[in-house]
């Protein structure tokens, strides 16, 4: 899923100073799961801004609405009738970044302001704690390496690891980040197939990345 | 016992503090209680196990909140006790309310009677 974290009060309260009634939007997708824009963090941070407001002396209106996603234009479409009916200074989207791009695309002359910091692609090691698992490189070997991603969990992003740096299977940059390839290695191990690592992986073609710009996909059998 | 506690304090019955929500206690805030008090059971002695310790994490996390937003964290707080320290129960009701006193009534409250002298 895409992980999100919202961002601090204090830069959102200077994001809407200057507003006193606004929509504010969450997702039901990923930043649901991640506990960062879903119904019951619309909830928080609407009565958060409210307390925050009041203190101040001005009073905010603020209407919640949880779309299903927020990266899809049909459930986008849900907002027309909302933001039509209610003259609001500014929407505010606790989607990831896609979500107040989807609004802003949607609604030429609203004001869309993001909630969230969108963090990476990733998954749950706990409940409460996430950790990125995927850099979306566009071109997945992880099977060359018993299944571990070193592109996003190296802090290199080393083909051929591991490096100087680790250290009784911790990365130097932190006690608590393991060192992907120390895994990779004693799951390579684990599966026998320890003669693979022996071949120099050649460096990677990164035009299925970001380098080649921003990407799309199409399908054809799909579009209509 | 018909021990007396401060009469300013309303008391709001839930199941077990683990029912306690952040936005239960965001709420109380934002409509302007000056304060927020969770009573739980002692730690380790819940009957579904782990509720209190739950409010505990919940009631730290709106601290942590009224923080960010310039507000007393103390106005929230959560005391353990068995359902038979009934004079405990009135001496944090005592406690509380003075810590509150001190404090002074909530900035959420005053702010808007600050606007109401500006208008």
């Amino acid at each position: 899923m895409v992980v999100a974290e919202r961002k601090p009060i204090e830069e959102i309260l200077d994001m809407i100073k200057e507003f006193d009634k606004v929509l504010l939007t969450g997702c039901k997708g990923c930043v649901t799961v991640c506990n960062a824009g879903g119904e019951k963090e619309v909830g928080i941070l609407a009565s958060a801004l409210k307390i925050a407001r009041k203190k101040e002396g001005r009073e905010i209106e603020i209407d919640e609405i949880t779309l299903e996603r927020q990266c899809d234009p049909e459930y986008i479409d849900q907002l027309e009738d909302p933001i039509s009916k209610n003259n609001y200074d500014a929407v505010l989207s606790m989607a990831c970044s896609v979500g107040p791009q989807y609004i802003a695309k949607r609604f030429d002359t609203v004001l869309v302001y993001p909630m969230l910091n969108t963090s990476f692609i990733g998954g749950s090691l706990e409940h409460g704690v996430w950790a990125e698992f995927c850099q979306a490189c566009g071109s997945c070997a992880i099977h060359n390496f018993g299944g571990l991603c070193p592109i996003a969990r190296c802090a290199k992003s080393l083909m051929n690891g591991p490096c100087g740096g680790s250290s009784g299977g911790k990365c130097e940059i932190s006690p608590e980040t393991d060192c992907v390839w120390h895994l990779i290695y004693e799951r390579m191990s684990r599966l026998g197939q320890l003669d693979k690592l022996g071949n120099v992986v050649m460096f990677k073609d990164w035009t299925t990345s970001r380098d080649g710009g921003p990407r799309k996909i199409v399908r054809e059998d799909l579009k209509q | 016992m018909r021990l007396n506690y401060p009469t300013n304090i309303r008391i709001i019955n839930v199941p077990c503090t683990g029912r306690v929500d952040i936005l239960h206690l965001l709420k109380a805030i934002e409509d302007g209680a000056d304060g927020v008090y969770v009573v739980g059971c002692l730690e380790g002695d819940c009957h579904y196990l782990t509720g209190n310790l739950k409010a505990r994490k919940r009631v730290n996390y709106v601290k942590k909140l009224l923080e960010e937003m310039g507000i007393e964290p103390g106005r929230v707080e959560i005391y353990n006790l068995s359902a038979a320290q009934g004079p405990r129960f009135a001496e944090i009701a005592r406690e509380f309310t003075a810590r509150i006193k001190e404090l002074g009534p909530t900035p959420v409250r005053a702010g808007g009677k600050a606007k109401e002298k500006a208008a």
